[in-house]
This record gives C-alpha cells, structure tokens and sequence, in this order.
C-alpha cells in the first residue's frame, strides 16, 4: 500500500491524516483519500480537478509532471507527499 | 443603528462592537488567513477566505456557534469547446457575498467572473450559467492587470429579488429581471479614458469599481469608475458623470445612504498610476444634492503622511445611514456615528482592510 502524508499546514482547517491507499496513479490515490474526506478535495484540487497551483505533490523524491491529469505512476510502497508550494506573504 | 461591524482583512476577520459609546474590537476568527468577503444576515456572518495554497474557501456562523466550512461555490466541468475561453474555468475568489431578497438566499460575486446563487443559506451554489455563457463574457478584461475579471457588487432591488445588477471589473454593468435566468448589458453613458478611442464609450469597456444603490429609492444608483464618479436614475441603465467630486475622482468605494436618494460617500485618491491618497490626507467626499457638490470631511482622519488606499469594499454604511466605517489598505480603521462629519479610530492597528461589513 502506497502512503498519502499530506501538509501539517492543512490541520489548521481540516482533519488531514496519512492514508494508506492501493493505487496505480497519483491521481488513484488522491481519489481513493478523497473519498473518505471529501472536503479535502477543494484543499488539494482546483474546480477542474487539476493540482492547486500552490500546492505541491512529491513522489519519490521528485514534484509530479502532470498536475493535470494527475496520471504519474506509483509504486505500491511510495510515499506520496502533498504540501504548499511556496508563496509570500 | 448597527452595534457591530465586521473587518475582513489580510490577515483575518475581526468583529468590533460598540460598548458605552465605544468601538472595540472583540472577537477575532481566521488569524492569519486572508478574509475577502464578509456578510452578516441576522446572527448569521459568512466569511470568504482567499487562501494562498488551498484556493477559496466559504465559511459561516450561526450566532455564539462555531464556525462550520461549507462548500465554496464550483464552476462546472470545462466542456471541450470552450477550449479557448480566456477565463480559468475554477474559482479564484469570493469578491462579495449578498443576500438575495428570499430567506436562504445569497449571491456569490467571484474572479473570474462567474456568478453563483445559493438557495439554502450557503449549503450548495450553483454557477449563474446564463451570464457566464453569454458569448460576451470573453471580452471581459481583467482586474488591475490581472488574468481575471471580479465581479465587485450584486445588487438586489429591495422590490423584487428577480431584479438584479451586477457591476464587473472590467466588463460594465450587467442586469437581469428574470432571477439570473438571462442578461444583458445596460450601461450607457460612461467612458473609460484609458482605452483606445473607438471603444471608450462601449458599455463592455467599462471598469466598475464599484456600485451602490439607494435602498429606499432603488433607481437611485452610484459608481465609482476608474476614471470617475457616476449617478443614474433609471435602475443603471443611463449614466451622468459627477464633475464636483473632490478632491479627486479616482477611487474604489462607495455607499449609498439608504433613505436619502441624493447622498453619497466616496474616498478619493490620486489617479491609477499612484493610488494614494491626496496630498498624503486621508478624506472621505460627501455629497448631499445628488452630486452637485461636495463636502470633503476630514475631522477624525490622518493628514500628514498618511498613504491609506479604500479598495471596493473598504467603505459602508449601515441601515440608518448615520454611521460609516472604512478600512484602508495600511490597516487604518475609522468609524462615523454623524454621517462622515467626524471620525474615530478604534485602538487596533489591523492588518490591510479588504471589507467593512456592518451588522445591521
């Protein structure tokens, strides 16, 4: 089972614990979370299902490249990371 | 009167109340998180946030209670052949909040333009598909540079909740009679300065900062316009600048007074390239004569190097149009209980002001 660890900056608005998740994509995985926290979705997610454009996700090590279709591949022990790309202010 | 105000600002909401004639702030909720739109409706507040990482998020209060999340208002899939629409089919921001005339009611105004409706108090929203898929809607320009166009104000005729005026940075003002159910574009008789001379006089050309109506006297509507001050008389449909207006004609807000069709508060600054305001004195324009004249109050407010700027929804006014406030974009506060004659400033130093809200 793949692992989702998402930001720790989220806790201020929203329970947003790791979850174990069998997936084959990032965006199987995100989907799998999303549908026992459904309001984490608009946290991660534009309206079009895309990545938010300030927040990141790391596989392995390295940002994912389609944070569109969210279709990169993962391996059944990765750890997925979802956090905030930086902004100021 | 209204006892209590709500703040939305860069950096989180803060509600003051009036205590023994006293302003003070007394709660503070989403410290930190920028708040950019804010509604009180009974004992009920919504509050938008404009989050950096996480988008825009809509939040509400029932009285004492705690805050419950509810879900921000959506655009729908993005269909194929609006493949080249310049507008992000997603929302960007929660501009203003308006009740809708009915109980549960609201109306949402966001960037990139889309209106939403909500019928059950905030629960569920729904895009107003007919004004966002009027071919129109292309055209319209972003806001000061940026990628999407705002819709700044929704007003609802006090009369009929059908009867609806929405104010578009850039894209003029736009009504419905129907509830939403179609649209179209009113406004005659503004120019906008900065654009090409053919197009100066389009309706779709206009930058409405913003709008406000006399409550008591619907047809009585006002706008601040990027390059200038405007009356109508007709619902919005035909439009007279305001010359008088003082000390300069550039701003963002302006209020209404509910009951007397012919006054109306401004805050003027320096034209577009500065944005500040003038002589470094912060003033408040008041006119009682529907726009002949004007007095430019300052008893209360800065005037020695003071640099605060009034976005859109920096300045209200509540039911009984004696008491003002408005908040500036360095965290200035001030508030009127004799309709802008003199001020006071509550002892906070808040962080930049997006919305003054009262609670009436």
């Amino acid at each position: 089972m793949a692992t989702v660890r998402f930001t720790s900056a989220l806790e201020r608005f929203l329970r947003a614990p790791p979850a174990q998740v069998a997936a084959a994509t990032v965006g199987e995985a995100l989907a799998s979370v999303f549908e026992t926290q459904p309001a984490l979705r608009g946290y991660v997610l534009d309206d079009q299902g895309a990545l938010r454009r300030h927040v990141a996700v790391y596989v392995g090590g390295e940002a994912v490249r389609d944070r569109v279709r969210l279709s990169d591949a993962i391996g059944p022990d990765d750890d997925i990371y979802v956090f905030q790309a930086l902004t100021g202010g | 009167m209204a006892e209590r105000l709500h703040v939305g600002t860069r950096k989180g909401l803060f509600d003051l109340a009036r205590r023994n004639g006293v302003w003070d702030v007394v709660e503070t909720h989403f410290l930190g998180d920028p708040v950019s739109a804010v509604l009180a409706e009974g004992d009920t507040v919504y509050a938008a946030l404009d989050l950096g990482h996480f988008g825009a998020k809509l939040w509400r209060r029932d009285g004492a209670g705690e805050w419950r999340e509810l879900a921000a208002p959506a655009f729908p899939p993005k269909p194929q052949d609006a493949a080249d629409d310049p507008h992000p089919w997603s929302l960007g921001k929660i501009w203003v909040l308006e009740p809708g005339g009915v109980p549960g009611r609201l109306w949402a105004g966001t960037m990139p333009g889309g209106l939403f409706r909500s019928d059950d108090a905030g629960a569920s929203w729904s895009l107003t598909e007919a004004l966002w898929h009027m071919p129109e809607r292309r055209q319209w320009q972003g806001v000061a540079g940026g990628e999407q166009p705002g819709i700044s104000t929704v007003l609802i005729d006090p009369r009929n909740p059908d009867d609806i005026r929405v104010g578009v940075s850039t894209a003029g003002v736009w009504a419905s009679t129907d509830g939403g159910a179609s649209w179209r574009i009113i406004n005659e008789g503004m120019y906008n300065e900065y654009m090409p001379p053919e197009q100066k006089g389009l309706p779709i050309a206009q930058d409405i900062h913003r709008l406000a109506r006399c409550a008591a006297y619907p047809e009585i509507m006002w706008c601040q316009h990027h390059n200038g001050v405007f009356r109508s008389e007709d619902g919005g449909h035909n439009w007279h600048e305001i010359t008088a207006i003082r000390p300069s004609k550039f701003g963002f807000a302006v209020a209404a007074h509910p009951r007397d069709q012919d006054t109306a508060w401004f805050v003027p600054a320096v034209k577009d390239e500065r944005r500040i305001p003038m002589d470094g004195k912060v003033v408040v324009a008041r006119t009682r004569d529907g726009g002949n004249s004007f007095e430019v109050l300052r008893n209360g407010l800065p005037q020695r190097h003071a640099y605060d700027l009034v976005w859109r929804h920096g300045l209200a006014v509540d039911a009984s149009g004696e008491r003002l406030a408005f908040g500036s974009t360095s965290g200035g506060l001030w508030i009127s209980e004799d309709g802008g004659d003199s001020w006071t400033m509550p002892e906070a130093r808040l962080p930049p002001v997006s919305v003054v809200r009262f609670a009436d």
